[in-house]
C-alpha cells in the first residue's frame, strides 16, 4: 500500500499492542459498514502496519489487515485501512478509510430468511444473555447476535482511542421495537468489555436495519455501571 | 414437549445404543408453523409427503388446517431445503428446537447423577462450579494415589480453602518444580477448565507420551486449578463478568482487588501514556476499578499464599506459568517497563516454540512476547513478580474476542488440546535444559530398555 508524503512513517512490529488497537477499531468500522445479521466480521491478523505522527492533529496509523469471517473463519478478507486518532478532542471519532480485496460473500438469502422472519412474528422478538453465562446461542438467536456485532462495531468506533480496545462481551437484553415501515428496529442493552481498563461497560443502542439498507445505530448512550455489592 | 420426547424415547430404545440415537437425530430441527391460507396448507401436505417429514402435530397431513398449530421435525440433511421452500412459499416459521439430539441428550439420565459426582466419568469438556471442582480434586488424588497428593496452599478473603494438586513420579531424586496457576481471573472459565483438562491427560499419558514421561521424571508439577475461588464462585452465582477476588473495601461498599496488579512487582505504578492525552493506565488505586491494585502489594490472602509458597520454594522452582483468557497471546515479562530481563531471547525462543506447537493442532495462532509492548502496561502483575524464576509466562487462551470470557463448551477440547503442546513444549525445553542427557524414550515398549540405561548410567556415574 502507499505511505503517503508528510511526517516519516514508521513501522510498527504487526503484533504491537497500538497496531493491533488500530485495526480492532478498523475491523468495527469496517464490519458496520459492510455486516449484516447473516455475516460478520472481526480482524485475525495484522500483517504490516505504519504510524506517523502528525503535529496539530493527531496519529495516523497505516494497516494491512486480514479480517475473518466470524460464522465461518476459514473465510478471511484482506483489507487495507487508514486510522487517524484525533489530537486532543476525545469527542471526535477517529477518522477511518478502508479497502477490501474480492467479493464479500453474498448472504442475501441468510438476510431475507431472518428479515421476513421478524417480519412475520406476532409477538415483538425478546430475548436475554446472548450469549449466556456457558457461551452457548441458539441458531435462531444467532442474527439477532451478529446483528449486535455489526451495530456495536459503530459505537466502539465512536468511542475509540489509541488507549481502548473494545470488544462486545454480551448481549444482555434485546427487545424488537415494531415499526411501520419496512424497517426492523431493535433496542439493545449490550456489555462492551473494554480491554485496556478491563472494564465491562453496559451500553444501550437502537438498532435500524433492512437487507438493501445496511445496519444504523440511531441512537446509543454509556449507561451506568451497576452499584458494586 | 414431553409427549414428543417420549416418542423419541420410545424410538430410541428401539435402536441398540446410544450412538445410533446420536446418529439418527443429530441437528434435526423442529418447525412451528401456522399456515394462513389453503394454498399454504396444501404446500406443507405436499412437503410432508414428497419429503417423507417426521409431523409432530397434528399427526396426518389431512389433519393440517389454515390457523392452527403445525410442528414438523425435519431431518439435518433436509432443513434448508425445507426453509428455503418455506420462505418461496411466504411461509414463516418458527424453530421450535434448533437440535433434537442435544435436547434427547440433555434429558438422558446422566452417569453422573444430579448430585453431580465426579469419577471416572468427569466432564472435561463442560464447566464446572468450584465445588465440583473441589471434588474433582480429591477424586483425582484418590484415583492417582501414586503420581498426586493435594496439598493446602492458603485462605481465601471468604475463608474458602486453596488446594493445589502435586504431581510427582516416585522417585529418590530431587526434581524440580514447575508451577502451573489458573483462574486468577473469576470470568476467564476456560483457565480452570484447562488446568483440570491438563492434569487429566498427564494421568492419562504419562507412561505412553515419550515427551511427558521424560520431563516427569526430573520435574514436578504443581497444579493451582482456581487461584480466586470467591472470584470465580461470584462469577457462577452473581455476575458472569466479576474480575477480582471479593475483598470488601470502603465499609462493604465497594469490592475486589484484582490480583494480578497485587503482586509485589512494581506494586502500584501507573503508565503516562503518550503525549497528547494524560490517561494513565495499567493500574488503579481506585476500589471501583476492575485494576484495582489492592490495599497495598500482597495485601490480599490469595496473593500471599501463593507469593509465600513460591518464596519458600524458588530454588527448585524453573518455570511459573499462570493461566488466563482471552486474546491468544503467550506474555513474557515486563508488563511494567520495556526493559527487557535478562533472558529474553530465550524466553522469546521458547514461547515461539511453543506458538508454532499449538498452531500445528488446529491453526491457532498466537501473538508471542512481552506485555508491555504487545498487549498493556501494567504493575503488580504475578508473572513480574515470578521473574526470578527463570521461565516465567502468562498464557491468554483462546479466543480472538468473538465469544470472549464466554467461550462455549464446544471450544474446550479444541482450546486445551493445543494449549498442552504449548505448555508441555515448554515443560520439555525447560526438563531438557537443565537436566540434560537423561534417560532417552524411544517409545512405551521401550520403557524398560531405557529404564536399564538409566540406572546403569546412574550406576556408572555414582
Amino acid at each position: 500500500m502507499e505511505l503517503p508524503r508528510g511526517p516519516a512513517a514508521t513501522e510498527l512490529p504487526p503484533s504491537h499492542y497500538s497496531a493491533t488497537r488500530a485495526a480492532a477499531l478498523a475491523a468495527c468500522y469496517i464490519c458496520h459498514r459492510l455486516g449484516s445479521p447473516g455475516h460478520g466480521l472481526a480482524p485475525r491478523t495484522v500483517r504490516r502496519a505504519h504510524r506517523q505522527d502528525i503535529d496539530g492533529v493527531g496519529h495516523k496509523y497505516y494497516l494491512e489487515l486480514v479480517l475473518e469471517d466470524i460464522t465461518d473463519n476459514d473465510r478471511t478478507v484482506n483489507c487495507t485501512a487508514e486510522v487517524l486518532y484525533h489530537l486532543g478532542n476525545k469527542n471526535i471519532a477517529p477518522d477511518v478509510q478502508f479497502t477490501t480485496e474480492g467479493e464479500l460473500q453474498n448472504t442475501d438469502e441468510a438476510d431475507n430468511i431472518f428479515y421476513n422472519r421478524i417480519k412475520s412474528l406476532e409477538k415483538e422478538l425478546v430475548a436475554e444473555n446472548i450469549p449466556d453465562s456457558h457461551g452457548n446461542v441458539s441458531p435462531e438467536m444467532q442474527p439477532i447476535q451478529l446483528l449486535a456485532w455489526v451495530a456495536s462495531g459503530f459505537v466502539i468506533w465512536q468511542n475509540s482511542t489509541e488507549n481502548t480496545k473494545f470488544q462486545l462481551a454480551q448481549i444482555k437484553h434485546v427487545k424488537q421495537v415494531k415499526r411501520s415501515d419496512e424497517y426492523l428496529e431493535f433496542d439493545y442493552k449490550i456489555l462492551l468489555h473494554e480491554m485496556v481498563s478491563q472494564e465491562i461497560i453496559p451500553w444501550q443502542m437502537t438498532v435500524l436495519w433492512h437487507p438493501q439498507h445496511g445496519v444504523q445505530v440511531t441512537q446509543d448512550s454509556r449507561q451506568p455501571k451497576h452499584a458494586s455489592e | 414437549m414431553w409427549l414428543f420426547l417420549g416418542i423419541i424415547f420410545s424410538v430410541g430404545t428401539l435402536i441398540p445404543g446410544k450412538l445410533s440415537l446420536k446418529l439418527q437425530y443429530d441437528g434435526d430441527q423442529v418447525l412451528h408453523i401456522v399456515p394462513e391460507t389453503f394454498q399454504q396448507v396444501q404446500h406443507l401436505q405436499h412437503l410432508c409427503s414428497t419429503l417423507l417429514l417426521d409431523l409432530w402435530k397434528p399427526l396426518q397431513p389431512e389433519d393440517i388446517w389454515a390457523g392452527e398449530d403445525l410442528h414438523i421435525r425435519v431431518p439435518a440433511p433436509l432443513v434448508q431445503e425445507v426453509k428455503d421452500s418455506l420462505a418461496q412459499h411466504m411461509i414463516s416459521y418458527r424453530v421450535l428446537i434448533p437440535d433434537v439430539h442435544k435436547l434427547v441428550d440433555q434429558s438422558m439420565p446422566r452417569e453422573r447423577s444430579n448430585h453431580r459426582q465426579v469419577s471416572e466419568s468427569y466432564v472435561y469438556t463442560q464447566y464446572h462450579p468450584m465445588e465440583e471442582i473441589y471434588q474433582w480434586m480429591s477424586q483425582i488424588q484418590k484415583s492417582n494415589s501414586e503420581l498426586v497428593t493435594q496439598h493446602y496452599l492458603g485462605k481465601t478473603t471468604e475463608n474458602r480453602t486453596m488446594y493445589y494438586l502435586q504431581i510427582s513420579q516416585p522417585s529418590d531424586k530431587t526434581k524440580k518444580i514447575i508451577w502451573m496457576d489458573c483462574g486468577i481471573h473469576a470470568r476467564e472459565w476456560i483457565s480452570p477448565a484447562f488446568c483440570q483438562w491438563f492434569v487429566k491427560e498427564i494421568l492419562q499419558n504419562y507412561k505412553s507420551d515419550p515427551k511427558i514421561n521424560r520431563f516427569l521424571q526430573n520435574l514436578d508439577l504443581y497444579i493451582l486449578p482456581v487461584l480466586n475461588i470467591d472470584g470465580y464462585i461470584y462469577s457462577w452465582e452473581k455476575d458472569r463478568f466479576w474480575r477480582k477476588n471479593r475483598a470488601p473495601y470502603m465499609n462493604g461498599t465497594c469490592y475486589g482487588t484484582d490480583l494480578n496488579r497485587n503482586f509485589n512487582s512494581s506494586w502500584g505504578t501507573k503508565f503516562q501514556v503518550f503525549q497528547i492525552d494524560n490517561t494513565s493506565v495499567g493500574v488503579s488505586y481506585n476500589c471501583d476499578s476492575e485494576i484495582f491494585c489492592g490495599s497495598g502489594p500482597e495485601s490480599e490472602p490469595e496473593t500471599r499464599a501463593v507469593a509465600q509458597f513460591i518464596k519458600r520454594k524458588k530454588n527448585d522452582i524453573l518455570c511459573y506459568l499462570t493461566i488466563h483468557s482471552y486474546g491468544q497471546y503467550i506474555l513474557t515479562p515486563y508488563g511494567s517497563t520495556t526493559k527487557p530481563p535478562s533472558n529474553s531471547e530465550e524466553l522469546m525462543h521458547v514461547a515461539e516454540k511453543a506458538a508454532a506447537a499449538l498452531m500445528e493442532k488446529y491453526g491457532t495462532s498466537y501473538k508471542v512476547g512481552p506485555t508491555s509492548l504487545i498487549l498493556y502496561n501494567n504493575s503488580g502483575s504475578s508473572r513480574d513478580w515470578a521473574h526470578m524464576i527463570p521461565f516465567s509466562y502468562t498464557f491468554e487462551l483462546q479466543d480472538n474476542g468473538t465469544y470472549g470470557f464466554v467461550l462455549p463448551p464446544e471450544q474446550i477440547q479444541p482450546t486445551c488440546e493445543e494449549t498442552m503442546l504449548a505448555v508441555t513444549t515448554i515443560i520439555d525445553y525447560v526438563g531438557q535444559k537443565y537436566f540434560p542427557g537423561g534417560a532417552v524414550m524411544l517409545t512405551s515398549s521401550s520403557l524398560g530398555l531405557s529404564l536399564c540405561l538409566t540406572v546403569a548410567f546412574k550406576w556408572t556415574v555414582s
